[in-house]
């Protein structure tokens, strides 16, 4: 049996209509199970490139396969979480988390009963009913991790779902993250522009460099798992993030 | 709390003042009633003349609730269609600005002579001046919905039909209350204007607009009064029943119904 990488980029492009190149031969493996970020300026196409493996936009050369299936095809086993929450305003907590599964129609047992667990393992079971406008920033981005969650993906694809937050925040949100990606074991494609974020959160890092947007180093990150709040304070997390720092700017140069 | 009512006793001052002024004003320079009648006169003629003047309320408050009703539910019907199919709003949507630039007073004899005057002639009317509200807001709430919700729907594999029901109409809602709050407003002018032109089937029975030409051609001016002021108190249960559906439906939820302490 031969093992297929849960996502395959083979040489995509993409060119936007108006004629400038975004993505340029990008050939990309995922296995099942990794975590890997997109790291790059801005303008370097990470999230183009999420949205080609989202099958929301089309590669104008090249393939992608997600789990050997086109990105359409694939949707059921991917969520999508954006940089802002997105919650709809006029829903509830609970309603926002439970949306996909009531688009699939799924019983309204079966949606109380996941919607309800979700809450809880993102610590939002207190404001289940309350509106999003009643809720700060890291609450909001919780209930959007929670309705991405709720289908039970088997791929996360995450467009700088944090940066909109303050470093404490973000900080704890990435720890919680990791707690979900242990019990889950999601295979991640995550974007940032923030390399302490990547260096914390990636078993490997890919980072683009810009016009047009193609990688520059696709390097693992040799830190031992879990990850833990202690060691950002460690000599080793910050020689990592020196050292991608460094090939970022290279990257950036060239 | 406390400053609600201030501002509320404040309104009531303000009203009772400026009927002060209006009486003072007709006293002092011995107006005659045709011309000019006074607060007190007006109060007489509504006092005297009550069941007519309410009779006519209602006749009136039927055709405009009648247009009202029937340009929400077509006005919100056009919108959907507009919101699923782009290139047919673009090629219809210039069109229904010729509802709002129609001189309604030249085609409502037209509309007289198609349906019959009446009830049916007048409602017609007050459809016709709502509509356009209602299918602009309406639309602009539909097609205005945040991108990455569009996508989230899509690769959830939502049906267009619940990108429109679930996603699109309930974005609307804000846009289609502010189309009927304008349209509730401007009602009333439209069920007094047919009324100008239709009258009533019958003599001297009618709505505001059939009764305020015949008190004008009986030179019953303090009753033109009465039927004026009715026809404004009708113009504003309108506007608050709106009001009161729209916080109803909005209050939960939107930014414009916070309370005060955010402002």
């Amino acid at each position: 049996m031969v093992i297929v990488p849960e996502i395959v980029l083979n040489r995509v492009s993409k060119r936007y209509r108006t004629g400038a190149v975004a993505l340029e031969a990008i050939s990309l493996n995922l296995e099942r199970g990794e975590f890997v970020t997109l790291l790059g300026p801005s303008g370097c196409g990470k999230s183009t490139l999420l949205r080609l493996v989202s099958g929301l936009s089309g590669v104008t050369e090249g393939s992608v396969r997600v789990n050997g299936m086109t990105p359409e095809n694939a949707r059921e086993l991917m969520s999508f979480i954006f940089q802002d929450p997105t919650l709809m305003p006029w829903r509830t907590v609970e309603e926002n988390v439970g949306l996909s599964l009531e688009l699939e129609h799924a019983s309204r047992p079966l949606r109380t009963e996941r919607v309800a667990r979700m809450l809880e393992m993102v610590g939002l079971t207190h404001v289940a009913r309350s509106y999003p406008r009643q809720l700060s920033g890291g609450m909001k981005m919780r209930a959007s991790i929670a309705r991405a969650l709720v289908s039970r993906p088997r791929i996360l694809l995450l467009d700088e779902p944090f940066a909109a937050l303050d470093e404490m925040t973000r900080d704890r949100m990435n720890e919680e993250l990791l707690r979900l990606y242990d019990e889950q074991k999601w295979t991640v494609l995550f974007v940032t522009h923030s390399v302490a974020e990547a260096v914390f959160l990636s078993s490997r890092i890919v980072i683009l460099s810009p016009h047009p947007g193609r990688v520059a180093h696709n390097v693992a990150v040799d830190l031992s798992w879990p990850r833990t709040a202690e060691m950002r304070d460690s000599a080793e997390f910050e020689q990592a993030v020196t050292h991608f720092s460094r090939l970022l700017r290279g990257a950036q140069q060239a | 709390m406390k400053r609600r009512w201030l501002v509320s006793i404040n309104s009531v001052a303000l009203l009772l003042c400026l009927l002060g002024v209006w009486q003072a004003v007709v006293s002092l320079n011995h107006l005659p009633a045709y011309m000019v009648p006074g607060p007190k006169l007006v109060a007489v003629a509504v006092q005297q003349r009550f069941p007519s003047l309410m009779k006519s309320l209602w006749i009136t408050a039927e055709e405009a609730a009648g247009g009202l009703v029937a340009s929400i539910a077509v006005g919100m019907a056009v919108a959907m269609v507009f919101a699923q199919w782009r290139w047919l709003r673009q090629l219809v949507y210039p069109y229904t600005i010729l509802l709002q630039t129609v001189p309604i007073v030249a085609i409502a004899p037209l509309i007289i002579n198609w349906v019959g005057p009446g009830l049916l002639a007048v409602a017609t009317v007050t459809f016709i001046i709502c509509l356009a509200p209602i299918i602009a807001n309406t639309t602009q709430g539909l097609i205005s919905v945040d991108e990455n919700l569009i996508h989230l729907f899509i690769m959830h594999k939502a049906s267009s039909a619940q990108i429109l029901f679930k996603l699109r109409f309930p974005n609307s809602l804000p846009n289609l209350f502010t189309g009927i709050r304008i349209s509730a407003g401007i009602s009333v002018i439209g069920g007094i204007t047919g009324e100008l032109f239709a009258g009533s089937t019958r003599v001297g029975e009618g709505g505001l607009g059939y009764a305020i030409i015949y008190a004008n051609n009986q030179m019953e001016t303090s009753y033109m009064f009465a039927l004026v002021l009715a026809a404004t108190v009708l113009g504003f249960s309108f506007f608050f029943v709106v009001m009161f559906f729209e916080w109803m439906a909005l209050h939960n939820w939107h930014e414009s119904k916070r309370a005060d302490v955010a402002e």
